[in-house]
């Protein structure tokens, strides 16, 4: 093992500086997913049933398709067709668009987890579908999956060296950079390892601890039995939580 | 309609790769799945600690880096140098294995307690009680979880064109380099293909889903 601390203490500053392209990509991104999402939740609840239709297969292609081709496609075949943007614009669309069908999917598990009644207390007040959404469902719903929306903006993060394909200096491609001048690869493309470890654990933590106090601040007043964070047991329980509300609301 | 035709056996050839890369990545992530994820659950409190650091190094950090750096620093870290398809086959299996290993271990701790009790009352010894009580219980529900990671896998492959591994993506950018008037076809070209290797894994976790929530009682 030939690790260089001088060179590890030369190249740390540049490094960060690209960390900051890729916090910057990541929050756009989160954002247009978050907006999009919401907007996929609700076609796909539509009383229309083709647009129902074309939501679940938008969605079934978006997601099992990967991302880095997705961005090919919209940083190589896009200017053909008309349409160019720049290499940041063009990865943080994509990968908001990649992750808005994984966020749609959370808002629905929040959204039907909200009891029958309050739809039908609505429908007797003769609220109005938007007024419905807008001041009663969406409030609901919304909050007490905040904590799984966030462990999206994790994985977002970890999505961005991804960017470098289509020449965004984030990171990775600087660290890149840095190795192929210096012809040493290891203690950028470690350093970087470190700073994505450093910055995901650090907000996962802080993420459990907001999900903790979320199942105290909306009634379900059980502690939470494992220190489950990752995103599919999220998905996982709140799914088995929008079923069970649903059985027991049968009996 | 020609166009997609001239293509279609060089991407096909790519295809192959992406499927071979799938499957053997695949098998290794579920085999560290359940290594790491009965590591998680174990009674030695080292292992538990052990297991915990891997799996949280390996989602802490992106994939692609995992990926590059087993492709470019472990050469001059420990002078271990691997091929493209063994780099992305140990990147894809240790990512994935630690995400899946997350949900043998969840599912293992949805195991109501009394199982575990009347195990011991049933004097069964440690392994027993895991072999023919908690993991037979355990492993429909982990079943879904795995057909999901198997398609995010399926993503994830595509990566390895960045380590120069001749696999769909890869062989879709080299035509893109001769070809460039053709770039839209192609890359639509490639989306379906991957959708359609992605169609099975779709369908059997769907089912898999399903048969999952059939006659499971809930607390």
């Amino acid at each position: 093992m030939i690790w260089d601390w001088s060179y590890t203490v030369e190249i740390f500053p540049t490094l960060l500086d690209a960390m900051w392209v890729a916090l910057a990509a990541t929050v756009v991104a989160y954002s247009i997913s978050l907006i999009l999402g919401l907007f996929i939740t609700l076609a796909g609840r539509s009383s229309f049933k083709p647009l129902i239709w074309l939501t679940l297969g938008f969605i079934s292609f978006i997601r099992s398709t990967p991302p880095l081709v997705q961005l090919f496609f919209a940083f190589f075949a896009l200017p053909q067709l008309g349409i160019s943007l720049s290499a940041f614009a063009t990865g943080v669309i994509v990968l908001g668009i990649h992750y808005s069908t994984y966020v749609s999917e959370i808002y629905r598990s929040g959204i039907e987890a909200i009891p029958k009644g309050q739809w039908e207390a609505s429908k007797a007040l003769n609220f109005s579908q938007a007024y419905t959404w807008r001041k009663i469902i969406l409030p609901q719903a919304i909050p007490p999956v905040i904590p799984m929306l966030g462990n999206y903006l994790i994985v977002m993060f970890k999505e961005t060296p991804m960017l470098s394909a289509i020449t965004v200096v984030e990171m990775l491609q600087t660290a890149k950079i840095i190795g192929s001048e210096n012809f040493s690869y290891l203690e950028p493309i470690t350093i970087v390892g470190a700073l994505f470890l450093l910055l995901s654990y650090s907000s996962s933590i802080l993420i459990r601890k907001l999900e903790n106090r979320m199942k105290y601040a909306h009634g379900n007043s059980k502690p939470v039995k494992s220190k489950n964070d990752t995103v599919m047991a999220n998905v996982v329980s709140t799914i088995k939580h929008a079923l069970s509300i649903r059985k027991t609301e049968r009996v | 309609m020609t166009t997609y035709l001239e293509i279609l056996p060089e991407l096909l050839r790519g295809a192959g790769v992406t499927i071979q890369l799938l499957l053997v990545s695949t098998l290794l992530a579920f085999t560290i799945a359940f290594i790491a994820g009965l590591g998680r659950v174990s009674k030695h409190f080292l292992v538990r600690k052990l297991t915990a650091v891997y799996v949280e190094v390996f989602r802490g950090t992106s994939l692609l880096v995992q990926m590059f750096w087993i492709f470019f620093a472990l050469p001059l870290a420990f002078g271990l140098e691997l091929s493209p398809f063994w780099t992305g086959v140990i990147a894809l299996g240790l990512n994935y294995g630690a995400y899946a290993s997350e949900i043998v271990r969840s599912a293992i701790t949805a195991i109501p307690k009394g199982q575990t009790e009347a195990a011991i009352a049933l004097n069964m010894t440690r392994w027993q009680r895991m072999r023919l009580v908690i993991l037979p219980q355990a492993f429909r529900i982990m079943l879904p979880g795995f057909g999901n990671i198997s398609i995010e896998l399926l993503k994830g492959t595509s990566l390895v064109s960045l380590i120069t591994m001749a696999d769909l993506t890869y062989q879709g950018l080299t035509l893109r380099n001769t070809n460039i008037s053709q770039t839209t076809e192609i890359f639509v070209a490639l989306l379906i293909i991957y959708f359609i290797i992605a169609l099975p894994l779709i369908f059997t976790t769907r089912y898999l889903e399903r048969r999952t929530a059939r006659g499971v009682a809930t607390q």
